[in-house]
């Protein structure tokens, strides 16, 4: 058990491809945290230079204090877990686990210890003689959990270990996996382009963009406190709905009609030499039915009307999905992260929101209703540079 | 043949058209169809295989001297009797199972380097592997000649380079040397080809993980390389092997089977063309045919090779 410390680390192609710049973390001793972002955004690259599998072209990595750039990934003292899981095919179970031990040189009673109670943790003790190819994907799956376990290395680093997983399996998987890390008290870096898997997992999480730490921090902060669009689009699901806005003697004008800003809204913007064009970002639950509100609460929004053109009732809330015509937010990071969820392919006119509504709203499906939104969670960002200009973090 | 005949007619099974009556009546005309579509090709191979083999078997059954015409006649197992007793058979049978043996060991350990390396060049990939292969697109009579024009006293320049006051080619040991290196030189490449087919199939993330798991180069390629490609490689040394057992080309240019260098093939083919005995000659291929086969077998049962689907894929 070890902190990890990534210190500028940087890593560029011999092609000069950017893959990860000055990626700087600090991960504490038993700390779980996650890297996260859409792919191409670096988060593999930087988990195998921490593992030694990719070259640091420059920065420095320390594994428990001691500096790691040279060292060959057998010296580093780490355990991985692949997508692909990436059991050795020919070798039982058992073996399977036993091939770091093994490799280690541990005596044979000692291997044989380990196995069973690796086994027995992750409830493979019927399975040990079988090979690889006799398992379930969750079998196996746990099979390369319990090649990592075995030999109690300074640290665990997962490549998006669940992703092979159907759906069901990934949720009970996700549980064990957050189990198994609290009993072993094991640093963990872990790898995932999910964003649920990154909010319900880490201590902390870091997001990636091409290459560029977005922002490093607790779940929750990261969705409450997100530093650039590009973070408030990708944290959260269903995501934040952004319109382009504008900004005149403390009001603001958007789409869905013009609301005076909060003091604690004007309060972040001062001296942050707001432009006037912005983008406003609303999350689906600061949206509200306004028939069940009562005036107070009403007066801190604002109301408009809008035919709902989806409503999906959950049970316990209610989605309803509506079309702003006229003009979308444009910046790249949005671009980016349509791209990223396929939302490019599905032709659109106007933008599409979200609205998280109580199960007790009246919409319809096709019916107008009159919605409200917070205007004190409103969060607005510079399109030019994405940054997040009510952020107070 | 009959093996395509047989994939052939389960394929055409697997349609289903709808209704019961025509479901099996449409089988049984695609089925019959298959056949006949199969049939010109299995006529042909059994034409140029399965009938040479079975006239060798009966030629082999007779003493058959094509300089005693008038003596002709059907002697059963003699002519075997008469080679398995004969040291010359067991000589060439011998310095057969050297070649193969010392060839095929060297080849594999070359191939599979130039494997690795072929796999691993990312610069000018298409041009390294195009050079590698050309020993193998060469001739191998051509080939043979540029070896013996080499090795000849006085104007071959390898001859001058390592011996020049002897003739090598004329001398038991550095005769089978030169032999062995030809051979080498000539089919490394397609030992090579077969096995830089298997290296594809090991995934990148088993040799990371073995790295990560500890495992230096040498460990990765012991432990998790050569078993998990083992599938390619049993067929790459099968074919070798098979190949190998029937040197003749670089032996015939090279010695011509003097200096007791002369394989099985060479001593067939000394009895059976130059000899005219057609009796002996016909025993002699049908033991290379035989041992052949028990080579495939032990390959195919004994190691799990999986059979070929397609010919020997050796052929020069």
């Amino acid at each position: 058990m070890a902190e990890i410390v990534l210190d500028k680390v940087t890593k560029r192609y011999p092609d000069g491809a950017l893959a990860a710049s000055e990626v700087d973390i600090d991960i504490a001793d038993g700390e779980f945290i996650i890297l996260v972002g859409p792919s191409g955004c670096g988060k593999s690259t930087t988990l195998n230079m921490i593992a030694g599998l990719e070259d640091i072209s420059s920065g420095e990595l320390r594994i428990g204090g001691a500096r790691m750039n040279e060292k060959a990934p057998k010296d580093r003292d780490i355990a991985m877990v692949f997508q692909s899981y990436a059991l050795y095919p020919h070798m039982s179970v058992r073996e399977n686990m036993a091939f770091p031990l093994r490799l280690a040189k541990v005596d044979d009673r000692e291997v044989r210890e380990k196995v069973d109670e690796a086994a027995t943790i992750l409830d493979l003790t019927n399975h040990l003689d079988r090979k690889p190819s006799n398992l379930s994907g969750g079998q196996r799956q746990r099979v390369a959990m319990g090649r990592a376990i075995v030999r109690s290395p300074k640290a665990f680093l997962m490549d998006e270990p669940l992703s092979n997983l159907d759906a069901k399996l990934r949720v009970q998987m996700r549980t064990s996996v957050s189990k198994l890390q609290k009993q072993l008290g094991t640093t963990t870096v872990y790898v995932t382009h999910d964003q649920t898997e990154a909010m319900t997992l880490g201590d902390r999480v870091v997001v990636l963009r091409g290459g560029y730490v977005q922002q490093v921090g607790s779940p929750q902060f990261l969705y409450e406190q997100p530093a650039n669009l590009f973070v408030a689009g990708f944290i959260g699901s269903p995501s934040m709905n952004f319109f382009p806005a504008s900004l005149a003697d403390n009001r603001l004008n958007t789409p869905l009609g013009e609301v005076e800003l909060t003091d604690r809204v004007r309060r972040l913007l001062e001296g942050k030499d707001a432009p006037r064009e912005v983008i406003a970002g609303v999350r689906p639950e600061h949206f509200e039915d306004a028939g069940l509100l009562d005036e107070p609460t009403r007066s801190g929004g604002a109301t408009f009307r809008a035919k709902v053109d989806v409503l999906e009732s959950m049970g316990s809330d209610k989605y309803a999905y509506f079309t702003v015509e006229g003009e979308q937010a444009v910046s790249s990071e949005l671009e980016e992260l349509a791209a990223d969820a396929g939302a490019t392919e599905v032709p659109e006119t106007g933008s599409q929101v979200v609205t998280r509504l109580s199960a007790a709203s009246t919409a319809t499906e096709g019916g107008t209703t009159e919605l409200w939104f917070d205007r004190d969670k409103v969060e607005l960002f510079d399109p030019s540079s994405g940054v997040n200009l009510t952020y107070s973090g | 043949m009959t093996a395509e005949v047989g994939t052939t007619a389960p394929a055409a099974g697997t349609e289903q058209p709808p209704g019961k009556r025509a479901l099996s009546e449409g089988k049984r005309a695609e089925r019959k169809l298959a056949f006949w579509l199969c049939a010109p090709a299995a006529i042909v191979m059994l034409a140029v295989t399965a009938w040479p083999i079975i006239y060798s078997i009966w030629l082999s059954l007779q003493r058959y001297d094509l300089r005693f015409p008038a003596e002709t006649e059907f002697v059963g197992l003699e002519n075997y009797i008469t080679v398995l007793s004969s040291p010359y058979w067991w000589t060439s049978f011998g310095v057969t199972v050297f070649l193969t043996a010392i060839s095929v060991a060297i080849e594999f350990v070359l191939g599979f380097a130039l494997a690795l390396i072929m796999h691993r060049t990312i610069v000018a990939r298409g041009l390294i592997r195009t050079v590698a292969l050309i020993p193998y697109g060469i001739v191998t009579v051509v080939a043979a000649f540029s070896w013996r024009y080499a090795f000849t006293p006085d104007t071959g320049y390898l001859a001058q380079l390592i011996a020049p006051d002897s003739a090598l080619l004329t001398e038991r040991l550095p005769a089978f040397s030169i032999i062995i290196v030809a051979e080498v030189w000539k089919t490394t490449p397609f030992m090579a080809l077969l096995l830089m087919a298997g290296l594809a199939l090991v995934p990148d993330d088993l040799l990371k993980a073995a790295s990560v798991d500890g495992a230096g180069p040498w460990k990765r390629f012991i432990k998790v390389i050569v078993p998990v490609m083992k599938p390619a490689i049993l067929v790459a040394v099968l074919f070798r092997m098979l190949d190998a057992f029937r040197i003749f080309d670089n032996i015939f240019v090279l010695t011509q089977g003097a200096q007791q260098t002369g394989s099985v093939s060479v001593s067939t083919y000394n009895n059976l063309i130059k000899g005219l005995n057609l009796g002996i000659g016909s025993t002699m291929s049908v033991l290379i045919f035989i041992t052949v086969a028990i080579i495939a077998f032990i390959f195919v049962k004994g190691f799990g090779t999986a059979a070929p689907g397609s010919d020997d894929g050796g052929k020069r």
